[in-house]
Parts: structure tokens; sequence; C-alpha cells
């Protein structure tokens, strides 16, 4: 499990370690049933503190992510699909978000950027998967 | 001595220094609580090595009190020192000495010293025992201070500026330690750094300092939800900096600015939103972009 943590941007470092654990799930990279490194191991390896990373995982626990089985670890939940869609949306809502932007600095209306987001779905089509 | 009744490792309530005329500390008061790690941070002149000389005995309070352990490290130095694990900002280790003979010199003082832990540390820090001290680069020079402050299994380690002058391996290993202490139940971890990078990684609490005054303490956590940066755009440019009552900073051009504002954001918003500034971007600050606007343009 490849974690990045970056202490410039002002993000909680238990969220930042939270949200790409919940991005690994979303995109597939972890899968049910796949255990995450203990809180000692993952900490010495990202060199944060234990604390943050329990919370870390406290986080992703209480939000159904993952399962602590008692004496053992910690583990991707089962059924963690419709979570997957809602972190996929977030995911999506944030580069939207950054293309609302640009676009509204560039003076270009809500009409011509839906226009394009259709041009280039249908140019990009044969390229896409599912 | 029952340490669990103990509610602080280290107690400070209105600490005053004089150097001169110069008042170096200004009625310091701080709590670490056991098990976690403290970082302390501020600029240098800031009081933060006089400060940890008191904490070690080094120096007696002129005003105010220091419990480290529940003992005064002035008055039962032994108590304090047999149990905590020092790294000086000074490299200050006997250069004559190889690094063998030092971990044996420095054994005899410490009835806890555990050799196999000292052996692993060495050979983690790729030490050799045969190489002379004044032989050791600087960081080699650091990792054997680590080291020895480390093999006794302290219940306290105090670090001063650790990292100072290191290069980014040698300072993995430091922080790397940090995190190994506090994970052996009930250690604690004093730190003092002017890098936020590592008190933003490895703090659970934190105290910043400036001119001998501790201007911030609290968890990290609970700094980093009060403190919130803003970015406000205007529909005109302002024509000079506008002045929000409240807030630590700000600072941009045009008409765009970034706020940084602590526990009064709403009247800083509803005075923004007077002079024609709306939110725009509201994210959590970094501890150093909170370091900054609480220095108030006193760092360069």
């Amino acid at each position: 499990m490849q974690l990045h943590i970056s202490t410039g941007d002002g993000v909680p470092i238990y969220l930042q370690i939270a949200q790409q654990v919940k991005h690994l799930v979303a995109s597939g990279r972890l899968a049910p049933g796949d255990e995450l490194p203990p809180i000692r191991v993952l900490a010495q390896q990202l060199l944060v503190n234990p604390n943050t990373v329990a919370r870390a995982y406290l986080e992703l626990e209480r939000d159904g992510v993952v399962v602590k089985r008692h004496g053992s670890g910690t583990y991707i939940s089962e059924g963690g699909s419709p979570l997957a869609r809602k972190e996929k949306l977030k995911i999506l809502a944030q580069r939207a978000d950054a293309l609302l932007t640009e676009a509204g600095h560039l003076e270009v209306t809500l009409e011509d950027l839906l226009q394009l987001i259709q041009e280039r779905y249908r140019s990009l089509q044969p390229y896409l998967n599912s | 001595m029952n340490d669990a009744i103990l509610p602080s490792v280290i107690e400070i309530s209105g600490l005053s220094r004089k150097f001169g005329d110069k008042l170096v500390l200004n009625q310091v008061s701080l709590q670490v609580p056991r098990g976690r790690v403290f970082g302390l941070v501020g600029a240098n002149g800031a009081g933060k090595t006089t400060l940890i000389k008191h904490i070690l005995g080094l120096l007696k309070a002129e005003s105010g009190s220091v419990r480290v352990l529940g003992f005064d490290p002035v008055a039962d130095p032994v108590a304090v020192l047999s149990r905590t694990g020092f790294l000086s900002e000074n490299r200050d280790l006997p250069p004559w000495m190889r690094v063998d003979e030092l971990l044996r010199y420095t054994r005899s003082f410490y009835p806890r010293w555990d050799s196999g832990y000292a052996e692993e540390l060495r050979r983690q820090f790729g030490l050799e025992g045969t190489t002379k001290i004044k032989h050791l680069s600087r960081g080699e020079n650091a990792k054997a201070g680590l080291l020895l402050a480390l093999a006794f299994r302290p219940d306290l380690l105090l670090l001063d500026e650790p990292s100072s002058g290191l290069d980014p391996l040698v300072r993995r290993d430091i922080l790397e330690a940090i995190i190994r202490t506090v994970a052996d139940e009930g250690r604690t971890v004093f730190f003092s750094t002017h890098l936020m990078d590592e008190v933003e990684r490895v703090a659970d609490d934190i105290a910043m300092m400036f001119d001998g005054r501790v201007a911030l303490e609290g968890s990290l956590e609970e700094i980093k939800r009060d403190h919130h940066r803003l970015v406000l755009r205007f529909d005109a440019p302002p024509a000079a900096v506008p002045k929000v009552p409240g807030v630590l900073s700000i600072a941009g051009s045009g008409r765009e600015w970034t706020v940084i504002c602590n526990g009064s954001r709403p009247e800083a918003v509803a005075a923004m939103a007077r002079l024609g500034g709306r939110v725009v971007a509201e994210e959590t600050p970094s501890l150093d972009e909170i370091f900054v606007a609480r220095a108030g343009g006193k760092i360069a």
C-alpha cells in the first residue's frame, strides 16, 4: 500500500491517510478482505505519529471502509461498493469544481462547457473502457 | 514513586529568566502529558534552548517552577537525568573516544542500559565500533548521540533541534526514533525544532514560542481545527491591504487575498464582507502558515 503524505497544504495527516485508502478501495487497488498494515508499521513507513495512523483507521472504521478483527488486524470490509461509488463521485466532484472554476476565469459559459464535454466524450469513446 | 499518579511528565509554570537585561523566558507555562510527542517550535532566539536547559536542571528557575517526571531537576538531578535521554544541539561527544568505548563508558552511568538495543541501533545507524568520534561525519555524530539517548530506554526523550544541519536520511532516522519511542507504551518525547514539517508529522501537542513567550499551546489537531485559511475575492481590487480586525495575517494582491484567522472566523468573514470581499475557498492552513501568521512578519 503506497500512500503519500504532504505537510505543505494543510490537510490533516489522518485525513490524507483515510482519503487515500478510500481512493485505493474505490479504484480497486485494495479489495475486500485485504489487510492494512499494523499501525506501528505504517507510522514508521510514512514517518508520522502512530496516534495519527490510529485516528485514520478509526475514521475508516466509522465510515465502514475497514473492519477491525480482535487480536488480528484491520481489513477492508466486504461490500464496500455503495461507498466506493460515493467516493468515485467525490473524486470527480473535485475535478468538476476545478474545471468549473477554470471555465469561470476564462469566461466560458456552462452550456459551452457541457457541449465541450459531450464532444470530448464522443471523440474519446472508442478508447474508454466499459 | 507511583508513575500512575503523575499528571504530566513535564510541568512548567510561570517560568521567567533574564540574561542581563534581556527577558529570555517570559512567564512560560507548559504541560507535557505522558506518552505523547510534544513539539516546541520557534525561531532562533525564541528561548527554546534556554527552556530545555531548565528542564534538564542546567539552569535554575529565577521565578516559576519546573517539574520533570515529578522531580525538581535542580534539586534532584539524578532522578531526572537517569530517566531522560537527551540529544543536545551541540554534539558534545568526547572526540578522542571510539564508538564502542563511548558505549561502554555511557552504559556505566545507566542501570537500565539495554546492550542488545544499543547494538541493534548501532547496526541500524551504520556506526562502526572502532571509529573514533572525531572521525564521524556530522550525521554519524548525531546518530551516535541519539543512540546514547535511546539505549537505556528513557521515560522521557528530550531532543534539542535534533535535525538542525542534517541531511534528509539522518533526519529520517531521527523521526523514526521518535515514532518508535512513543510507540513503546508510556514513553514521552519532547523536541524543539524550527522545521514545521517534522512537527506536523510526529507531534501530538505543540507549543509555539516567540520572544520568550508561549504564544500558542495545544494539541496539533485542535490547533489545526481552530485556524482557517480563507481565500477572498473582491469585486474591485482594494486600494490598500484590507484591514480586517481579528485576522492573524493577510496577503495577496489585486482581487484575490488570503487570510489566516483563528477562532474569530465569523467576525472576520463579516468584516471582510463589509469591505466587499467574499470567501471563495476555505481550507485548513499548514502549521507553517499558522506559524508565519502568528509571527506577524517577524520571521523572514
